[in-house]
C-alpha cells in the first residue's frame, strides 16, 4: 500500500547514465527544463523529446517504470489539459451548450500535456540513474559557491540525505501504526473528508511523537561519531568530473544551442 | 475441547506477479482452542506476524481461510470490524500506538469505536487497567509521562478493554527488564486464568513460552512445523535447534545430562521440573 | 594494564520536573574500566547503567566527580572529539543510529567526520565491514538489513573511528534471538583479536556469562562487581534488585537446597551438566 510509492525512486545500474557525475546530470537536467519550457514549435519540442528518448535509452531504463511514475500526476495532467481545451480563445473548431473547443485550445492543450509529461519524465529518470547520495553529493557541491553568502549549504544536504535516510523507516511505522489502530477498530476508509481528517489523528499522534524521539536519537548517535558541522569533513567519495562528462556535456549543449538557434530564426 | 479459530490452508504472498514475490506463510493449517493458553514461536521471517494479522483480519489471504467460531471471517468483508472486536491483537512494542491526552481516552478508543454507551466505556476501561497491572490513578496522566513499562500496560490495557473472545500478543515482554518481564507474564496469566478467554503469545523466547502455555505451536520457513505440549514440543529439541531456534536452557542441561548417561527425561523445561526429576533420581539411588 | 575509562566519585541527576525534587541517577560512583576487557553492566531500568554508559564518551557530563577517558577528563570540551574518537557507542535502536542509506556510506560517517584522507576511509570501511562479517552488504540498504545485521553497520561505523573502547548501550535488547547472537559473537571477536575493550550494558543475564568481569547497578550505584561466576551466583541478592540469576544458577542454586553437593559457578550448559552427573555418581558411590 504505502510501501508501492515510486516517487524519486534509484534502479541500481552501470550504464552510461548512471556513471555520468551526478553534477553534470543535475546540469543537464536544468537545461532540458529550460529547453522545455522554451520549445513553442513542433520541431523544438521534437527535439527535446528526442533528448529525452535517448537519455532514456542510454539509461537502460524501463520505459515503462517512467509510465508508471506519471500515475500519481494523471490528475493534474488531465485538468491542466481540459482547462486549455475550453478556455483557449481563438477559432472555434467545434461547440456545445456553453463549451467552445478551438483550434488553439487543441493545440495549446496537447503541448501543455506533453510539457507536463516530458518534465516529470526527465527528472525521473534523474533520480531512477542517481543514487540519492550521489543526488545528494552533486547538490552540494553546485550550489558550493552560496557558501561565502552564507547559505548553509552543507546542512541543507545534510538534511536532504537525513530525510531519505527516514523516509522509508517512518513509512513503514506509519503503516505498522494504522495496522494497530485498525486492530482497535479505527476505520480509515469511510466517512466523509472530515471524518477520515479526523480518523488519521490516532496515527499521526505516534508518527510524529515517534518522529520526534528518532530525531533526537539520531543527533547524539551523530554527535557521538564526532559529527561536528561540515567544517574539515572529508568524503568516501569524492566528485570527480571525468572526460565523458565533459563530452556529453558539451555535445547535449552543442545539439540544444544549434537548434533553439534555428528555431529562433523561423525554422 | 472446541476449536475458536482455525486456519485452513492460509497462504499469503507479498507483492504477487512482480518480481519481489514472495510467501510470507505458505498453507498453514491449524486451530486456536477455546480458552486456551497458546504460544506461537518461530524466529524472525518464519510468518508469525503475517499469521497473526490474518488472525484478526488485518491481512487478507491470499489463499485459504480463516474460520472464527466456525464463520469464514471474509464472509463478509464489510463486517471485518467486528472480527477485529472480538479477536484482539497487540503488537509489539504498542507503546508506539498511544495518542490520546489522557490514559483513560487511550483505553477507551476499541471500546468506543465499537459503539458503546459510557458507563459499559466505563466499566471496561476500568476493569482492563486493573489486569493490565495499572492503578486506577493513572487514567487521567498523560500517557506520554509513563515509564516504558507503564506505556506498554496501557497499550496492552486498550486491546483488553475491547473484551475481546482471543487476545493475541506479539512479543509482549521484548525489551523489559527481568523484572518487567516476571510482573507482565504474571498479569497475562492471571486475565487467562480469570477471564477464562483464549490468549494466544507470540515469542522466540523458549523460556518465557516453555513457563506460561498449555500448548506450543512452532513455525519455521513460512509453515507449522511442529504443535503439542511444551513436554511434546520440547522432547524434540534437536528440529527446533535445526529450524533456528533455541531449546529452553533447563532443557540443554537435561539433553547434556542425558547424553551422560544420566536416567533422566530430556524434554523437561522448568527449573522445578528439573530439580523434582533430579531430587527423585537421588532418592531412587539411596 | 592502564584503565581506558575512569571514573571518580561520579554523581549525576536528570534535570527535574517541575516542582519535584531532582532524582540522583547516580550517586558517587567509583568504577576503573580497564584496557582490552570485557565487562558487562547489568541493573534493571532506571538502576543507572544507560546513564553511567552516556559519561563514557562524554554524550552527558557529571553533575560532580570526574570521568577520565584514556586520562583526558571528559568536561574538557577542546577533548571532545579526540574523547568520542576514542570511546565509540552502540544504541538501542538500529533504525535510529544509521545515517547513510548506504551501507558503506554510514560506517565512512565517523571517519569522514574527522577529516581523514579519501583513500585512508575507503581502507578503514571496508576493514570495519569485514571485521563485523558484512562485507558482502556493502552497497545496500541498511532499512532492507535484519536488526541484527543493523547494529553489527553500527559497529563497523565505530570502529572505522579505530577507538580503544566500544560502548553498547543496550544495543542487544530490541534483538531476536539471532541478532542479539550475531552482535555478542562480533563484540566477543573485536574484544579477544583487536583488544577492543567492550563494555556492554544490558538486562540479559545469559549475556553477562561471557564477560570478564560484571558489574551490577541498583540506584545509582555500584552494588555487585567481579567475575562472572562471583557475581551471577549472589542468586537472591540479584532477585532483590530485580534481576535473575541464569537459569543454571537457579537450578543449582535448588539443588544445593535438596542436599545436592554442586558448586554455583558452573555458568553454562556443559559446565552445569557436568557438575550434577559427578554429584549424582558420588551419591550412588556413598551408597
Amino acid at each position: 500500500m504505502l510501501k508501492d510509492i515510486t516517487l524519486g525512486q534509484y534502479f541500481p545500474g552501470n550504464s552510461l547514465a548512471h556513471r555520468l557525475d551526478p553534477r553534470t546530470k543535475i546540469l543537464l537536467t536544468v537545461v532540458y527544463i529550460v529547453a522545455l519550457f522554451c520549445a513553442k514549435s513542433f520541431f523544438s519540442y521534437g527535439v527535446v523529446a528526442l533528448l529525452l528518448l535517448t537519455g532514456i535509452k542510454i539509461s537502460g531504463v524501463a520505459p515503462r517504470a517512467l509510465v508508471r511514475g506519471l500515475k500519481p500526476i494523471l490528475f493534474i495532467i488531465c485538468f491542466t489539459a481540459i482547462l486549455n481545451l475550453f478556455y483557449t480563445p481563438g477559432e472555434t473548431l467545434a461547440s456545445f451548450w456553453i463549451f467552445r473547443i478551438t483550434k488553439e485550445g487543441v493545440l495549446t492543450a496537447f503541448f501543455m500535456v506533453l510539457r507536463i509529461t516530458m518534465l516529470i519524465m526527465g527528472t525521473f529518470l534523474l533520480t531512477y540513474t542517481t543514487s540519492p547520495i550521489a543526488l545528494t553529493d552533486g547538490l552540494e557541491a553546485l550550489l558550493n559557491p552560496l557558501k561565502k553568502i552564507r547559505v548553509p549549504v552543507h546542512e541543507l544536504a545534510m538534511i536532504m540525505s537525513i530525510a531519505l535516510r527516514m523516509i522509508p523507516t517512518l513509512i513503514e511505522e506509519t503503516d505498522k501504526i494504522m495496522s494497530a489502530q485498525r486492530a482497535r477498530g479505527a476505520d480509515f476508509e469511510s466517512g466523509n473528508l472530515f471524518q477520515r481528517a479526523k480518523a488519521l489523528v490516532p496515527v499521526l499522534v505516534p508518527l510524529f511523537v515517534s518522529a520526534f524521539r528518532r530525531a533526537d536519537e539520531l543527533a547524539v548517535a551523530m554527535e557521538c561519531r564526532c559529527y561536528h558541522g561540515g567544517e574539515g569533513r572529508t568524503k568516501l567519495h569524492v566528485l570527480r568530473y571525468q572526460t565523458i562528462d565533459c563530452l556529453v556535456f558539451s555535445a547535449y549543449i552543442a545539439v540544444l544551442a544549434g537548434v533553439l538557434a534555428l528555431a529562433h530564426f523561423g525554422l | 475441547m472446541e476449536a475458536i479459530i482455525r486456519v485452513e490452508n492460509l497462504t499469503h504472498t507479498y507483492g504477487e506477479n512482480t518480481p519481489f514475490c514472495r510467501s510470507a506463510v505458505q498453507n498453514v493449517n491449524m486451530e486456536i482452542m477455546k480458552g486456551e493458553f497458546l504460544g506461537i514461536i518461530g524466529h524472525t521471517g518464519s510468518g508469525k506476524s503475517t499469521l497473526i494479522q490474518h488472525l484478526n483480519g488485518l491481512l487478507k489471504p491470499t489463499g485459504g481461510r480463516i474460520l472464527l467460531g466456525g464463520r469464514d471471517i471474509w464472509a463478509e468483508p464489510k463486517k471485518i470490524r467486528e472480527v477485529r472486536f472480538r479477536v484482539g491483537l497487540v503488537f509489539q512494542y504498542p507503546e508506539y500506538q498511544l495518542f490520546e491526552e489522557t490514559v483513560y481516552k487511550d483505553v477507551a478508543f476499541g471500546p468506543r469505536n465499537m459503539g458503546l454507551d459510557g458507563k459499559e466505556i466505563d466499566r471496561r476501561v476500568r476493569s482492563a487497567m486493573a489486569f493490565a497491572g495499572l492503578g486506577g490513578d493513572l487514567l487521567e496522566k498523560s500517557p506520554f509521562d509513563l515509564s516504558g513499562g507503564q506505556k506498554r500496560r496501557v497499550a496492552i490495557a486498550g486491546v483488553i478493554a475491547m473484551e475481546p473472545d482471543v487476545l493475541i500478543l506479539d512479543e509482549p515482554s521484548a525489551g523489559l527488564d527481568p523484572a518487567g518481564r516476571r510482573s507482565l507474564l504474571e498479569n497475562i496469566r492471571r486475565y487467562h486464568r480469570e477471564k477464562g478467554t483464549t490468549v494466544v503469545m507470540v515469542s522466540h523466547s523458549m523460556d518465557e513460552v516453555a513457563e506460561n502455555v498449555d500448548r506450543i505451536v512452532v513455525l519455521a520457513n513460512a509453515g507449522v512445523v511442529m504443535s503439542g505440549t511444551p513436554h511434546e514440543v520440547f522432547s524434540r529439541a534437536r528440529e527446533l535447534i535445526d529450524v533456528g531456534l533455541n531449546v529452553p536452557q533447563v532443557t540443554q542441561v537435561a539433553m547434556a545430562l542425558a547424553r551422560q548417561g544420566v536416567d533422566i527425561d530430556p524434554a523437561v523445561y522448568t527449573v522445578a521440573d528439573l530439580r523434582a526429576a533430579l531430587l527423585a533420581l537421588k532418592g531412587g539411588k539411596r | 594494564m592502564s584503565d581506558i575509562i575512569k571514573a571518580e566519585k561520579l554523581t549525576f541527576a536528570y534535570p527535574p520536573d517541575e516542582g519535584k525534587e531532582p532524582v540522583q541517577a547516580l550517586k558517587e560512583i567509583d568504577l576503573s574500566i580497564k584496557q582490552g576487557s570485557f565487562v558487562v553492566i547489568l541493573g534493571h531500568n532506571g538502576s543507572g547503567k544507560s546513564t553511567l554508559a552516556k559519561h563514557m564518551n562524554a554524550v552527558l557530563l557529571p553533575g560532580g566527580g570526574k570521568v577520565r577517558v584514556d586520562g583526558m577528563d571528559t568536561a574538557d570540551e577542546s577533548l571532545l572529539l579526540e574523547i568520542r574518537r576514542r570511546v565509540g557507542m552502540v544504541f538501542q535502536n538500529p533504525d535510529n543510529q544509521i545515517v547513510a542509506n548506504v551501507v558503506e556510506e554510514d560506517v565512512a560517517f565517523g571517519p569522514e567526520n574527522l577529516g581523514i584522507p579519501t583513500g585512508e576511509i575507503q581502507r578503514r570501511v571496508s576493514a570495519a565491514l569485514k571485521a563485523v562479517g558484512m562485507e558482502a552488504f556493502t552497497l545496500h540498504a541498511p532499512h532492507h538489513l535484519s536488526g541484527g545485521q543493523k547494529q553489527r553497520i553500527a559497529i563497523a561505523g565505530v570502529i572505522a573511528m579505530e577507538p580503544a573502547c566500544i560502548v553498547l548501550d543496550e544495543s542487544t535488547a530490541m534483538l531476536d534471538p539471532l541478532g542479539r547472537r550475531e552482535v555478542l559473537d562480533t563484540v566477543k571477536r573485536l574484544n579477544r583479536e583487536k583488544g577492543i575493550t567492550i563494555v556492554l550494558i544490558t538486562h540479559h543475564m545469559d549475556e553477562a556469562a561471557m564477560a570478564d568481569r560484571v558489574v551490577v547497578m541498583d540506584g545509582g550505584r555500584v552494588v555487585m562487581d567481579g567475575a562472572p561466576e562471583e557475581v551471577l551466583v549472589r542468586v537472591e541478592e540479584l532477585q532483590a534488585i530485580g534481576l535473575a540469576a541464569p537459569h543454571t544458577v537457579e537450578l543449582l542454586h535448588g539443588l544445593r537446597q535438596d542436599g545436592f553437593d554442586v558448586p554455583l559457578d558452573a555458568l553454562d550448559i556443559q559446565a552445569c551438566a557436568g557438575a550434577i552427573a559427578r554429584a549424582l555418581k558420588t551419591v550412588e558411590a556413598r551408597d
